[in-house]
């Protein structure tokens, strides 16, 4: 058991995710679709963490609040998958290398459990990352 | 009494399913049911219903609440935004029809502006692929048809394209595939065990991004040459036996997602995918295609390419088209903040881009013009809601093969709410008098 530990995230489409776009970003919905981190149970039982845990993901490029889930599609140990969307898009790697297309598969990560922070709704976790003022 | 309208597109995904079923009431102006669409599709047909859809455009005051304003004075905002800017960015279109693409093209003309669609963030690298050595593919309809060697490589429709393998990949019975699932051979390249590769003859359960290194061992294999023990995590017979699989048929395709174009690699997977398909065609006839996202992906490449000659990243700030990814693309010019106006229409940036580029979004003027309230309206200064594509109006589309389809229109928008074409058509109106363009 680790106080955290290191996983290769990618994200993408999951039916939940394409559901919960079209039904409204703005409803929770959308949170339980994309707000979440699939991680093999290999790798919550390294992490010493329960299923359904809130975790926050580091990377490089930032971090990110969401709840860990047993891999739906798994065995993948040491690969982790978050949904795209605002929260895999907070952390992953925005270079495109002359592409114009960011990596969005393949960023190293540090999860470690943070059972008392919020994981946000999409578009509140966008405008408070933007710093947009809300009325 | 209600009414069934039969043979409807769905504008979800760039299958583009050309045989929903929906019901809606006498009038013409609710909803009611929607049959044989996925999950995806339903939700998209009745999530136009909702009572708590935003109905007028909305421009953000300085407290950060929303006020609402009429469609004239979104036009003129949106109108004097672009005249103002000297390098604005229009991005998206993947979410609307061919018509109202044209007509933006016409306002980034005249707006000299930057203009991209999503492919920017999903098969762009693709096309840069296709340009560097061509692409030999074939139509949906020969796929249902013919191909008995079916390979899904770094993509997932079981989740992302729902009635893909049902209505043309895998399950169709075709004319020369009359046992349908039984006449063909499924292979799955992915490094998740995906609801896709669980129904798969083979899967490849690939390291994360070594996919070009599969792709050339998958070459060398066919020509039977020396391979390591292991290449990608796969054991060398395993990709022997896939080879004599794939080249074993009588007609192969290769369809691939995200898998290649996100990964380190890039466009460099896609040659590779590329080089092997034509590899493949010396011993037997073999296609590839992308599993294209958004519904009008397609149409916005093709509607990009005739007016432009270039089908994404399009820079016009210099009054004639460049192009030029990684320079002229969407993600990079917000990055490095160099835009100074954004006008969104048919996609989700806000939801969609890396959060670094989403700031640059946030700091400039910034029109959005989505039927959703999404990520990227709660970011921008004016939002203006449209009539769902597909649903509320009609419109030319492609599919993924491209394959031109007409979406209908099925049932009445609100009262007094435009399309993308009548509110693009009133934003160019005005351009043009302040450009003073005739």
């Amino acid at each position: 058991m680790a106080n955290s530990i290191k996983v290769n995230l990618i994200s993408g489409r999951t039916i939940q995710q394409g559901v919960a776009i079209e039904s409204g970003k703005e409803k929770t919905s959308y949170r339980t679709a994309c707000g979440i981190i699939e991680m093999d149970n290999a790798d919550l039982k390294k992490l010493g963490a329960w299923k359904n845990t809130n975790v926050k993901v580091t990377s490089e490029y930032g971090s990110v609040v969401v709840k860990a889930v047993e891999a739906t599609q798994g065995p993948h140990p040491g690969v982790a998958f978050i949904p795209m969307g605002p929260w895999a898009n907070s952390i992953i790697n925005p270079n495109t290398y002359s592409t114009g297309m960011p990596t969005f598969k393949g960023t190293p990560v540090t999860v470690e459990i943070a059972i008392n922070e919020p994981v946000l709704l999409g578009i509140e976790l966008v405008q408070k990352n933007c710093g947009v003022i809300v009325g | 009494m209600t009414r069934t309208i039969t043979d409807v597109i769905c504008p979800f995904c760039g299958t583009l399913c050309d045989d929903v079923e929906v019901v809606v009431s006498d009038d013409g102006k609710k909803l009611l049911e929607v049959a044989n669409a996925c999950v995806i599709g339903t939700e998209k047909f009745l999530h136009s219903q909702s009572a708590d859809r935003v109905t007028k455009p909305r421009l953000r005051q300085a407290d950060g609440s929303w006020k609402e304003i009429s469609y004239d004075e979104a036009a003129d905002y949106t109108a004097k935004m672009l005249a103002k800017a000297k390098k604005p960015l229009m991005y998206g279109w993947s979410s609307t029809n061919c018509e109202a693409q044209s007509i933006g093209n016409e306002i980034a003309e005249v707006a000299k502006s930057c203009c991209d669609n999503t492919a920017a963030v999903c098969h762009g690298t693709t096309l840069i692929a296709v340009q560097d050595i061509g692409l030999p593919s074939c139509t949906l309809g020969e796929v249902k048809n013919r191909a008995d060697r079916v390979i899904f490589w770094g993509c997932n429709p079981a989740h992302a394209h729902p009635r893909h393998m049902s209505r043309y990949s895998i399950f169709p019975r075709g004319f020369f595939t009359g046992k349908g699932q039984m006449s063909r051979k499924m292979v799955v390249v992915d490094p998740r065990c995906t609801d896709t590769a669980k129904m798969a003859d083979v899967h490849l359960q690939i390291q994360q991004g070594r996919d070009y290194e599969l792709l050339d061992a998958l070459r060398v294999a066919l020509r039977g040459e020396w391979l390591p023990d292991s290449v990608a995590g796969i054991p060398a017979e395993k990709i022997r036996e896939v080879a004599d699989i794939m080249k074993s048929g009588r007609f192969g395709i290769i369809f691939f997602g995200m898998g290649v174009t996100q990964s380190l690699s890039k466009n460099h997977n896609i040659d590779a995918a590329i080089a092997l398909t034509k590899d493949l065609n010396e011993h037997t006839k073999y296609s590839i295609m992308p599993m294209r996202g958004h519904y009008n992906v397609t149409g916005s490449g093709e509607v990009f390419a005739w007016q432009f000659g270039f089908p994404y990243s399009v820079d016009l700030t210099r009054g004639f088209a460049r192009y030029n990814p990684g320079d002229s693309s969407s993600v990079d010019l917000l990055t490095r903040g160099e835009v100074d106006a954004m006008f969104t229409i048919g996609s989700d940036p806000g939801a969609h881009f890396p959060i670094s580029a989403v700031k640059g979004i946030a700091k400039v003027d910034s029109v959005c013009i989505d039927p959703h309230m999404t990520p990227t309206s709660g970011v921008s200064k004016l939002h203006v809601p449209v009539a769902f594509n597909g649903v509320e109006c009609g419109g030319n589309c492609y599919r993924m093969d491209n394959v031109p389809i007409d979406c209908r229109k099925v049932v009445e928008p609100p009262v007094g709410m435009l399309t993308d074409q009548e509110f693009l058509t009133m934003v160019l109106d005005r351009l043009k008098k302040l450009k003073g363009v005739a």
